[in-house]
């Protein structure tokens, strides 16, 4: 069946059916208890760190522009999400009705964090993108650091200098300042996360197979004649950016309400860092490589655990191998040559089972 | 005086951002690649100054050089192992593994010295110097952080443009095929360039650590990035450049933090060097190249 549809919808398939069957075979072996408690743990931040590859994927392998601050987005998407759950306690009933209330205003605020960051950001081109990209990120994580929120029974109340200023009767504190969000209802499981998942996927292969796709990507392959075929440069990569910061918004929320508390320091830069590592690895513009390498390489430092202090020493060299055996000119040629070598030897046996055969046939 | 002080302190703070900006924008003038692996090379600088002033108890100056040697030669070995294998191959590969090493680097220190914070003693045993009747305060530190800057702005400035190895540096970073083909070895060039990077960022992080004394294995990151902040704010790939993005750097987040409150304080830094590059796209010296078609 598979056969009779065009190339990028077989692919697409496969990709969705892959993370269905993940889902399931999970779902199943945590419900058969199967799996150990801190794999448990790690479903939800697996299904966010999915979800912000194949976000970032757009912005790095789709349009081709290096970001260092996806991060930021992701905290302006938790903390927005945070906040907009907690107002609707008392007043949306259903956990995965809030939930969703919460995920979608989260990519909104982050849309909007996106085009305020994107219109400056792509008058640049290149490593100087990258560094005001990084730039970005660290003041959003430092206005984070200094954000008072608080709701009481006249309504949010927000300061940027102290938890005392915010001028509250009684109510809560909701985001207090560098110690972050506390109190925070776990609204967020692993159907929800999948579910995030086959929306981002949606969304992101819609757009990449779409008109607007094609612009993007033939901005990024070569933009000087892109512009002369009449493309709005700027707009298509805006475009992308402010997807994926979207995209990252919702899987910052769904992180967040993972969790019952969390400080703005979690999405620093290393953080951004880590969501690029995932993108290199699966293979940059690879989608269903991305994804492959989020899940991987986020349990990987939980299976490393036995060797205890030394897992993050042998992540470092497993990512330094990985990226010097997948890009080193010398040992690809080498492993062409094994491969073609492999492949010759069983083609020649297969022509010998051949020959021996026909042989006998032909000599009748 | 308040202001003459946090101006004094500002200087000397981007004196460090300056050398360790020196590293990043010649690594990137040449390697095109963005070292990420350079700010933990300034804790490693650090750590090596601390054991061998504290545990090994020699004098300071003996510490600065063994930090400076070993620096030197682990920015060779991690250029011959990591990025070497890696000529010609995407930029982000490159990036990634720098990365890599960054992780390496520090996870090494938290193994060896482990994650509690080292008390740094001063390499400069002097005296702070007391100006107006006592109303300005100069420490040794700030005074000899500003000199070592200038000493080895003026140290590197003569050497790429007068000795043979700096034009050949500079050749190297203009185009490298035609060095290559002009008899210039392109590869020892490129380790030469880490070298010194490296062992600029170990005399930055004795200067950093005498100057804020507390030696984590995480103490490198942060200058690191103001450091690479300060490198493009001045224009990447250029030595001057590289030394006024520092200084206007620490500059801007003495003042700022002195100003308009401690918390705001990075937010500013990168806000300046946001609207910098919105002005100019390149960097306040750095040369703009036109896309030919």
């Amino acid at each position: 069946m598979l056969k009779n549809l065009n190339k990028t919808t077989r692919s697409n398939i496969i990709t969705y059916g892959i993370v269905i069957v993940a889902f399931v075979v999970m779902q199943g072996l945590a419900m058969a208890g199967a799996i150990s408690n801190s794999l448990v743990g790690l479903l939800v931040p697996i299904c966010a760190y999915i979800c912000l590859t194949i976000s970032l994927n757009l912005v790095v392998g789709i349009s081709g522009e290096l970001s260092l601050g996806h991060a930021g987005f992701m905290s302006v998407g938790a903390f927005c999400g945070l906040v907009v759950a907690a107002c609707c306690r008392g007043i949306v009933g259903s956990d995965i009705v809030r939930l969703t209330i919460a995920i979608l205003a989260a990519g909104a605020m982050a849309a909007v964090a996106g085009v305020i960051i994107g219109l400056p950001v792509m008058r640049l081109r290149g490593d100087y993108l990258a560094i005001v990209t990084l730039a970005f990120g660290e003041i959003i994580k430092n206005l984070l650091n200094n954000l008072y929120v608080g709701k009481d029974a006249s309504g949010l109340h927000f300061s940027m200098e102290s938890a005392n200023s915010l001028g509250m009767q009684g109510g809560t504190i909701l985001i207090n300042g560098p110690q972050g969000a506390t109190g925070i209802d776990k609204l967020s499981t692993f159907a929800s996360g999948f579910v995030l998942i086959l929306v981002t996927l949606t969304v992101v292969l819609n757009l990449i197979n779409s008109r607007t796709g094609r612009a993007i990507m033939a901005v990024r392959d070569n933009r000087i004649a892109a512009e002369s075929v009449g493309i709005n440069v700027t707009k298509y990569r805006l475009i992308a950016f402010v997807v994926s910061a979207a995209l990252a918004g919702m899987a910052g929320a769904l992180y967040a309400m993972n969790y019952s508390s969390i400080v703005p320091k979690k999405f620093d830069f290393n953080t951004s860092i880590l969501i690029l590592v995932f993108v290199v690895l699966g293979g940059m513009g690879n989608i269903r490589g991305g994804i492959v390498s989020a899940a991987l390489l986020t349990v990987l430092p939980e299976l490393l655990r036995f060797i205890g202090d030394y897992r993050m020493l042998i992540y470092a060299i497993v990512l330094i191998l990985v990226m010097i055996l997948s890009n080193n000119a010398a040992f690809q040629s080498r492993l062409t040559s094994l491969r073609e070598k492999v492949r010759r030897r069983s083609d020649d046996q297969a022509a010998l089972a051949v020959d021996s055969q026909s042989g006998g046939a032909s000599h009748e | 005086m308040g202001f003459l002080t946090n101006l004094i302190n500002g200087i000397s703070l981007g004196s460090v951002y300056a050398i360790i900006a020196l590293g990043y924008t010649m690594v990137y003038g040449i390697a095109k690649m963005l070292n990420f692996a350079h700010g933990d090379v300034i804790m490693v600088g650090g750590y090596l100054c601390f054991i061998s002033m504290t545990n090994l108890g020699l004098p300071p100056l003996v510490g600065v050089l063994l930090a400076v040697v070993g620096c030197t030669c682990l920015g060779i070995v991690v250029e011959r192992l990591a990025y070497k294998p890696l000529r010609g191959a995407p930029s982000l590969a490159v990036l990634i593994t720098a990365i890599g090493v960054s992780y390496f680097l520090q996870n090494s220190a938290l193994l060896i010295w482990g994650a509690n914070p080292k008390a740094f003693t001063s390499v400069i045993p002097l005296p702070s110097v007391s100006l107006f009747d006592g109303q300005l305060v100069i420490s040794s530190v700030t005074i000899a952080t500003v000199l070592v800057a200038i000493a080895v702005m003026v140290g590197l400035t003569l050497f790429t443009s007068r000795t043979k190895m700096g034009k050949a540096m500079r050749a190297c970073s203009e185009d490298k095929g035609a060095a290559q083909l002009m008899g210039i070895n392109v590869n020892s060039t490129i380790s030469m360039v880490f070298a010194i990077g490296s062992g600029l960022a170990a005399i930055a992080g004795v200067l950093l650590c005498s100057a804020y004394p507390t030696l984590m294995p995480t103490t490198g990151s942060m200058p690191g990035i103001k450091a690479f902040t300060a490198a493009v704010l001045g224009g990447i790939g250029s030595i001057p450049g590289a030394a006024l993005g520092g200084v206007l750097l620490g500059i801007i987040e003495i003042f700022a933090k002195a100003y308009l409150g401690t918390q705001f304080a990075d937010a500013i830094v990168f806000a300046v060097l946001i609207v910098v590059l919105l002005i100019r796209p390149a960097g306040l010296l750095g040369k703009e190249i036109h896309e030919k078609v």
